[in-house]
């Protein structure tokens, strides 16, 4: 009954509330001032001037705003830090908090449901894709789900990285906190109205135009298009917000004595990630503000029949999204080289080659967008050099590959959950990376372009990238942040579901793709020879999203066990298993000093960190 | 010893790749080839093939061997050798990669521009796109209009393609080659069909409800075929000696204005009303009025489709271009036979004709 209570005051309950409550003043607003100007009935400004001004609602009856609110009007406001006065501890999870432990845990929960409900979508349809015909959803259905299932994993795959990033930075630097702890919270809390923006699309008539959300078939799809673009662009202040942030805490609050090249591995792609959310977002968030003005309002951006071009659409629309998807991988790979060493028993093979690749793939991601449009239209003589551009992504990829080859040869290597998932990692990255350089050589591409090829290309990508690096991380870390262990066997059991289960899938996406199967299409021709394929696929995409499951009920179950966790289970010298678990409020008592190098495992003696308060300052 | 693991991981690596590259060439299976294109795109599949093999097994064999090799044993403590890295190395797996991708760059080069240059004898055709149908027209035979795509063998194709609404692409997987057909422009693509058979153009990009059924026949014939086909297209009647009705059913077909796309004649429903039994129906709207149809209901909801909306249906779905499209294809057969017909009545002509 109290928990409840608890609940219903949450700043969540109350965002919620406040999201409610503002989008209908929006909407009576514009739609008063439409019928005294007698203009005729649309609904559709009003949508969205209300889902714009929900965003804010939900902010500020979250209570997000108010220390900032407070200071415009002068009044000064302490920065709050420590567990909640009268309340339980896990109340603090559903509460603004300036802790950065604590928003890391948010978003980190909120990325695993998120991606419970994106998966669901994809179980939903796949059962549909088992057989041609139609037999379970309509066209409407099927494409609406397609389209969310593709942005609902993004934003799941964005919390994720911010959950990785918030939780882990600051620890693996030293410092007590990020550099902007209230700028901090409004990155994560800025995304729950944009996860509500989407679903809400879902129900007020869906969309059919995938997750790019390609002018001029926004323009004929159905109201929900307009939620999906606008969840999608409110998305993009949590990443600039958060990049700001996470680079300023890097370039500011470092230990004494750690040097760029000390720093440890995964604070290097959290960087270069950054820079890519800094500097790309804004793009995308551009292109789907003219996309939701053109269509709301009839501004002239992209309809060629108001003199305005569909391809200036896509050159803005990939100049972000392309490089989002190094945005993910960048951190998967440095869990992937942190975790390697710790587990092979043996420095990080060639580290600076490691560090200086991840910059390198962030610039060269940046020149290769158009090879998404290779079939759009482009002249000759543009889309060769975006082919050179593009195969070259191999080249510091390679590097990453042939450096963990290096770090585990000769090792000591054990087997526990968070090794397999990152070997797990590497034998589907792997399978994403080879699969690339087919869609860059543009003749080879002009058959695979927008078939399955590039589906399950992309998927190998993103689960090799992101998604089995983020589960090794979040078994890695758990005994860190809870202070108690999985369930070793459950972890191993996750494992020898998933990686086989994605293997097929994957695989037999290429297989169907190569054989005449386009993307996106609901319903596909029995003559093509892919419905036993299909059949596969499905039952290995039920096989992954139970091997999930469990994985969820580990974590959860495990979390309430009495049986506490050895301080620095992985015996690894990095500076957050140096201190108890979980970590105390402001991370470390004493600030340490760097004194070595992170990675020097089969060196006695040599330290990374030195605990004693560094004389002077 | 350190020799012993790496000549073994090598000799495996070369044992895998070739294995692999067969699986993969056993299970990667292109569709036929029907084009002169095909040849040397096939040929750089299989170069890829190579390299996605050869990589492949090269990462993946020496991890698995090293996971199953260089296991710590559950008493050990101690670490492994303090190894920090090793620049020839480093610079070895980055210069050889580039040569690489630079040689492949290079060829997927010379075979785009082999494949995308003009040819001296090319055939023109005309292709429309519009949700969701497509229509073909032959500018070199008096532009004969089919919902087929009828091409002679060894023929060179240039395809001239433009869509009335949103993004569409052409993909027929036997020729390989695909191309966006993009509204507001003239997007081109060459191909030269090789094997006589009946193939499919599938759109290969989202469109939105009907995508997936976005289909729409392909025949490659012998010259004397295609030459009897053109034959027999262009000794049908002119548009003057048809009546109405049957002139109305060229216009609600994919070759006209594809009407068929989303209004079906048999009664199942697509994505608008079914023009089964439409005539005299009693329809209800979506504001709750009802109405009975007739000649002005169907001319207002044929030229200007968001007037009344029936219930159950979506709004701007429907092209509102067609008074202009009307205008221009009367104007078309005015100048070429000198009789002035109204495509709207014709329409309405057929329409009556499926009260049975």
């Amino acid at each position: 009954m109290k928990a409840l209570w608890y609940f219903l005051t949450s700043s969540f309950t109350r965002g919620l509330i406040g999201q409610a409550i503002f989008t209908a003043i929006g909407m009576t607003f514009v739609n008063a001032i439409r019928s005294v100007m007698g203009l005729e009935a649309n609904a559709e400004p009003g949508v969205v001037f209300g889902a714009l001004l929900g965003v804010f609602g939900f902010l500020l009856g979250a209570g997000v705003l108010t220390d900032w609110i407070k200071w415009i009007f002068g009044k000064e406001t302490p920065l709050r830090h420590g567990p909640p006065q009268g309340k339980p501890e896990w109340t603090r999870y559903l509460n603004v908090d300036y802790n950065h432990k604590v928003i890391g845990i948010q978003y980190g929960y909120t990325s695993l449901l998120v991606l419970l409900v994106g998966g669901l979508f994809a179980l939903i349809f796949r059962i549909e894709l088992a057989q041609p015909g139609m037999t379970l959803l309509t066209n409407d259905q099927y494409n609406t789900l397609f389209s969310a299932h593709g942005i609902v994993m993004i934003t799941a795959m964005l919390l994720g990285v911010g959950a990785m990033v918030n939780y882990l930075v600051p620890l693996m630097i030293g410092a007590a906190d990020m550099a902007f702890p209230r700028l901090n919270a409004f990155s994560y809390w800025v995304g729950i109205p944009a996860v509500v923006l989407i679903l809400a699309g879902m129900v007020v008539g869906g969309w059919d135009t995938g997750w790019v959300g390609y002018a001029p078939l926004t323009f004929r799809a159905p109201l929900g298009v307009q939620l999906f673009l606008l969840g999608f662009y409110v998305n993009g202040f949590s990443s600039i917000a958060g990049s700001i942030n996470l680079i300023v805490t890097v370039a500011t609050m470092r230990a004494k004595g750690m040097t760029l090249f000390r720093m440890p591995i995964f604070v290097w792609a959290a960087i270069a990630a950054a820079i890519i959310q800094m500097t790309a977002t804004q793009t995308v968030g551009v292109a789907l503000l003219m996309n939701v003005t053109e269509r709301a309002i009839g501004l002239s951006f992209f309809n060629p029949a108001n003199g305005g071009d569909p391809l200036l659409y896509q050159h803005l629309f990939w100049f972000y999204s392309h490089p989002v998807v190094y945005l993910f991988i960048l951190p998967g790979l440095g869990v992937i080289s942190e975790l390697l060493p710790v587990f092979s028993r043996k420095p990080l093979f060639g580290y600076k080659w490691i560090a200086l690749s991840s910059l390198g793939i962030a610039l060269v991601g940046f020149l290769v967008w158009a090879h998404h449009m290779f079939v759009a239209g482009l002249d000759n003589s543009l889309r060769i050099p975006f082919m050179i551009s593009t195969l070259f992504v191999a080249v510091p990829t390679g590097v990453k590959f042939f450096s963990w080859v290096g770090t585990i040869w000769e090792g000591k290597i054990s087997l526990e959950t968070p090794m397999l998932f990152v070997l797990g990692a590497i034998s589907v990255f792997l399978i994403g990376g080879v699969t690339g350089p087919i869609l860059g050589t543009i003749p080879t591409d002009m058959h695979l372009h927008d078939t399955y090829w590039v589906v399950g290309h992309f998927h190998a990508t993103m689960f090799g990238g992101f998604i089995f690096p983020f589960f090794a991380a979040i078994y890695y870390w758990y005994p860190k942040i809870t202070g108690r262990m999985y369930k070793e066997s459950l972890g191993k059991l996750h494992f020898w579901l998933m990686v086989p289960g994605f293997w097929v899938m994957s695989l037999g996406q290429m297989a169907t793709g190569i054989m005449g199967m386009r993307r996106r299409i609901a319903d596909y021709d029995p003559a093509l020879g892919v419905q036993n394929i299909h059949v596969l696929i499905t039952l290995a995409a039920f096989v992954i999203g139970w091997s999930v499951l469990i994985m969820v009920y580990n974590l959860v179950s495990s979390a309430r066990s009495q049986e506490l966790a050895d301080p620095n289970p992985w015996r690894s010298r990095s500076p957050e298993w140096q201190i108890p678990s979980p970590v105390p409020e402001f991370n470390y008592d004493v600030p340490f000093e760097v004194v070595g190098d992170p990675y020097d495992y089969g060196l006695s003696g040599v330290a990374y960190i030195r605990m004693a308060p560094a004389s002077g300052d | 010893m350190k020799k012993k693991h790496l000549l073994f991981a090598t000799g495996l690596t070369i044992i895998t790749s070739i294995l692999l590259y067969f699986l993969l060439t056993a299970i990667y299976r292109l569709p036929t080839s029907a084009s002169a294109e095909a040849g040397p795109i096939d040929q750089l599949f299989h170069i890829h093939f190579g390299f996605i093999a050869f990589f492949f097994s090269l990462i993946m064999v020496f991890v698995v061997y090293a996971a199953l090799v260089f296991r710590r044993r559950p008493d050990d403590e101690t670490d492994g050798p303090h190894i920090h890295g090793h620049t020839g190395l480093e610079i070895t797996w980055t210069v050889i990669p580039v040569i690489i991708v630079l040689g492949l760059g290079v060829y997927g080069t010379n075979v785009l521009v082999d494949i995308t240059a003009p040819q001296p004898n090319e055939m023109v055709v005309k292709v429309h796109a519009r949700q969701w149908s497509w229509s073909f027209e032959y500018p070199d035979y008096e532009n004969i209009s089919s919902a087929e795509l009828i091409l002679p063998a060894n023929q060179p194709i240039r395809l001239e393609m433009d869509s009335e609404d949103v993004i569409h692409s052409f993909w027929v997987p036997e020729f390989r080659v695909k191309q966006d057909v993009v509204p507001g422009r003239t997007t081109i693509l060459r191909f030269t069909p090789t094997q006589a058979g009946d193939y499919k153009v599938r759109c290969a990009e989202i469109c939105g409800k009907q995508h997936a059924n976005m289909l729409a026949p392909v025949k490659v014939l012998s010259d004397q075929e295609f030459t009897a086909w053109v034959d027999e297209r262009l000794a049908q009647p002119l548009f003057a000696e048809l009546t109405p009705e049957e002139r109305g059913e060229i216009w609600y077909s994919a070759e006209g204005f594809g009407c068929a796309a989303c209004h079906s004649v048999d009664g199942t429903q697509i994505v608008g009303p079914t023009w089964l039994g439409l005539f005299g129906r009693e329809e209800q709207m979506d504001d709750g009025s009802t109405i009975v149809v007739d000649e002005t209901y169907l001319r207002e909801s044929i030229l200007n489709p968001n007037a009344k909306i029936v219930s159950g249906f979506n709004a701007n779905i429907m092209p509102p271009n067609y008074e202009q499209r009307f205008a221009e294809k009367q104007a078309e057969i005015l100048a070429a036979e000198g009789v002035e017909i109204d495509i709207v009545e014709d329409l309405i002509a057929y329409i009556k004709t499926l009260n049975e």
